[in-house]
């Protein structure tokens, strides 16, 4: 082995400043990861619902609404991630005091996730079968109980496995977030890794990104599977 | 029970307009089970959906239990349906839920207490013979066990009506039979109406008490289920009958027969009683005549026997005349199909 690689590995030191870096940064990411995801969620699945239920044939048609809000959709999911973060800047000021920071970062986080949720909530919801709502139907079910009884619970497999895709969506867009003072673990690897040619950096970050990864994938993967029942 | 009157159904679409119903009529009395058959495209699906109105009429009357189903909407509506079960070809139950919780189902809807709910689903799963099945999940479940779960659910709140849609469309000829003995079973035990829409002759003569026959969006014909079998009038109705009772004689044979001289081929329905009477040797004794049978089925009309028999009658005219009025003091419906005279 390269004996500056030794003499690297063997200074207290530097184990020293990878505890003072990592551990912070992780906690960041897994902040940004969870409160985005959470909050696109929460505008997520009612739009997700809306263009669902709104649609031709479907509980209550409504072709303008239906029209409207794929149009918007669409506008936000265009929009480069980049530049919304910018153009966000007064929105994200006014809502969280200031856009620098990892709290901040999370506006347009969920601004750019949410109608990303809303088009997986809506190929979800497609997926439950129209006998099974026309029986509810046929029971006298209202619209309400037909969403939370039927669409959401008999979907409850495939939005699971699209929360999984959001999540590590969400991972690799903080790193970006990172980019403009956001933090987390996508700073480290850009301002150590990139800024600093510090490889070793680099390596760790995007080995514990790999993992995160992989450990939303399979927990996705095993909850979708155990609530299958077909 | 229900009464539809002047129904029609136009569909619009963008290719013109299309007419599903077209003025139909209908008496359903209480405690019926009364069976709409027709081929595929009838509009034998429309017409049962306009009951519980999950298609509107585009002109018409619903009656049922006094109430016009055509003007309720919204919370009635809903509340209307409550008293209306449904059962589906595809079954539509709800894969996340078990068996017990499929049955729950509409009591949830109907808002029922769940101490209430949790009662009324150990009474119906022993019902429909589904004790041990109580915490599987549909996926799990067999086509007929899954028709079970189905007619639990659609009777959980007690209905006035049980709409069948092609219930055992899905199923094998042997699962078919349990379904449709169960839903007479059901029948008979709580005098519930039950309408059922069918392509298959076989499902109206097991369980039906009254039929309408379905053609081109229009009722060609309906009575009481041993009318239309004994003499039925329109030509797809006589199609439907032939199809339980194939009567329907190889035309190879009608052409050496038709070479008989003075011989006659008849048609001869029998309901009930006749079907235990020794009529041909009835025939053979007492109008000296031969006969020579072709043809011979018996079977069950829900609960009646009903037979067809194709004979050739061989005989003087006076002879034969004679045994025409043998078969008519009998009783019997009696159809010419060929005359060597």
């Amino acid at each position: 082995m390269d004996t500056n690689l030794v003499a690297m590995f063997s200074d207290p030191a530097y184990w020293e400043s990878l505890a003072r870096i990592i551990p912070k940064a992780l906690n960041e990411t897994i902040y940004m990861v969870i409160f985005s995801t959470f909050l696109a969620y929460v505008l997520g699945i009612p739009m997700g619902v809306f263009l669902v239920i709104t649609s031709a044939g479907h509980i209550l048609p409504n072709p303008w609404v239906e029209r409207t809000l794929g149009t918007v959709i669409n506008i936000f999911r265009s929009i480069p991630f980049i530049i919304l973060m910018v153009a966000l800047i007064p929105f994200t000021t006014m809502i969280v005091g200031t856009s620098i920071g990892t709290t901040a970062a999370i506006v347009p986080l969920v601004v750019s996730a949410a109608p990303f949720v809303a088009r997986l909530v809506e190929s979800s919801l497609r997926e439950v079968s129209p006998g099974v709502i026309e029986a509810a139907l046929s029971m006298g079910a209202s619209p309400w109980q037909i969403i939370y009884k039927v669409l959401l619970p008999e979907a409850k497999s495939s939005l699971i496995l699209g929360v999984a895709i959001t999540t590590i969506n969400i991972i690799a867009y903080t790193a970006m977030a990172g980019a403009v003072g956001g933090g987390g673990l996508g700073d480290v690897a850009i301002q150590y890794g990139y800024n600093r040619y510090r490889t070793d950096m680099m390596i760790i970050t995007v080995l514990i990104l790999v993992v995160i990864v992989q450990v939303i994938q399979w927990l996705g993967t095993t909850l979708a599977q155990k609530f299958s029942h077909r | 029970m229900i009464q539809i009157k002047n129904l029609s159904k136009v569909f619009k679409t963008p290719n013109g307009s299309f007419t599903a119903l077209k003025d139909i009529n209908l008496h359903i009395p209480k405690g019926s089970v009364y069976g709409i058959i027709g081929l595929s495209g009838a509009g034998k699906s429309t017409l049962i959906r306009c009951i519980n109105m999950l298609e509107r009429p585009t002109k018409g009357e619903v009656i049922l239990n006094g109430q016009n189903m055509t003007l309720l909407t919204g919370k009635e509506l809903r509340q209307a349906r409550q008293n209306i079960g449904m059962i589906f070809q595809h079954f539509n139950l709800l894969e996340s839920r078990t068996v017990a919780d499929n049955i729950a189902f509409p009591l949830e809807i109907a808002q029922w207490p769940k101490k209430k709910i949790a009662a009324r689903v150990q009474e119906l799963l022993p019902l429909v013979g589904l004790e041990q099945k109580a915490d599987a999940y549909p996926a799990q479940l067999s086509g007929g066990q899954k028709q079970r779960v189905g007619i639990a659910r659609a009777l959980a709140t007690n209905p006035a009506v049980l709409l069948c849609d092609e219930a055992t469309s899905a199923l094998d000829p042997q699962t078919t039979v349990s379904i449709l003995e169960l839903l007479k079973e059901i029948n008979e035990k709580f005098n519930l109406t039950i309408v059922i829409i069918t392509h298959e002759m076989k499902v109206i003569k097991e369980i039906c008490t009254d039929v309408a026959v379905i053609d081109q969006a229009q009722i060609v014909e309906k009575g009481s289920l041993e009318s239309v079998f004994l003499s039925p009038k329109s030509n797809i109705a006589k199609e439907f009958v032939a199809s339980v009772f194939p009567n329907k004689l190889p035309p190879q044979l009608l052409r050496e027969l038709a070479q008989h001289p003075g011989s006659q081929i008849v048609n001869v329905n029998f309901l009930g009683s006749a079907a235990s009477e020794p009529i041909i040797s009835g025939l053979i004794r007492e109008c000296g005549i031969t006969v020579n049978i072709l043809y011979g089925s018996i079977d069950r009309l829900r609960s009646t026997l009903f037979g067809v028999l194709t004979l050739e009658l061989q005989g003087s005219p006076e002879n034969l005349a004679e045994a025409h009025r043998y078969l008519a003091q009998k009783n019997l419906a009696v159809e010419v199909i060929h005359n060597g005279y």
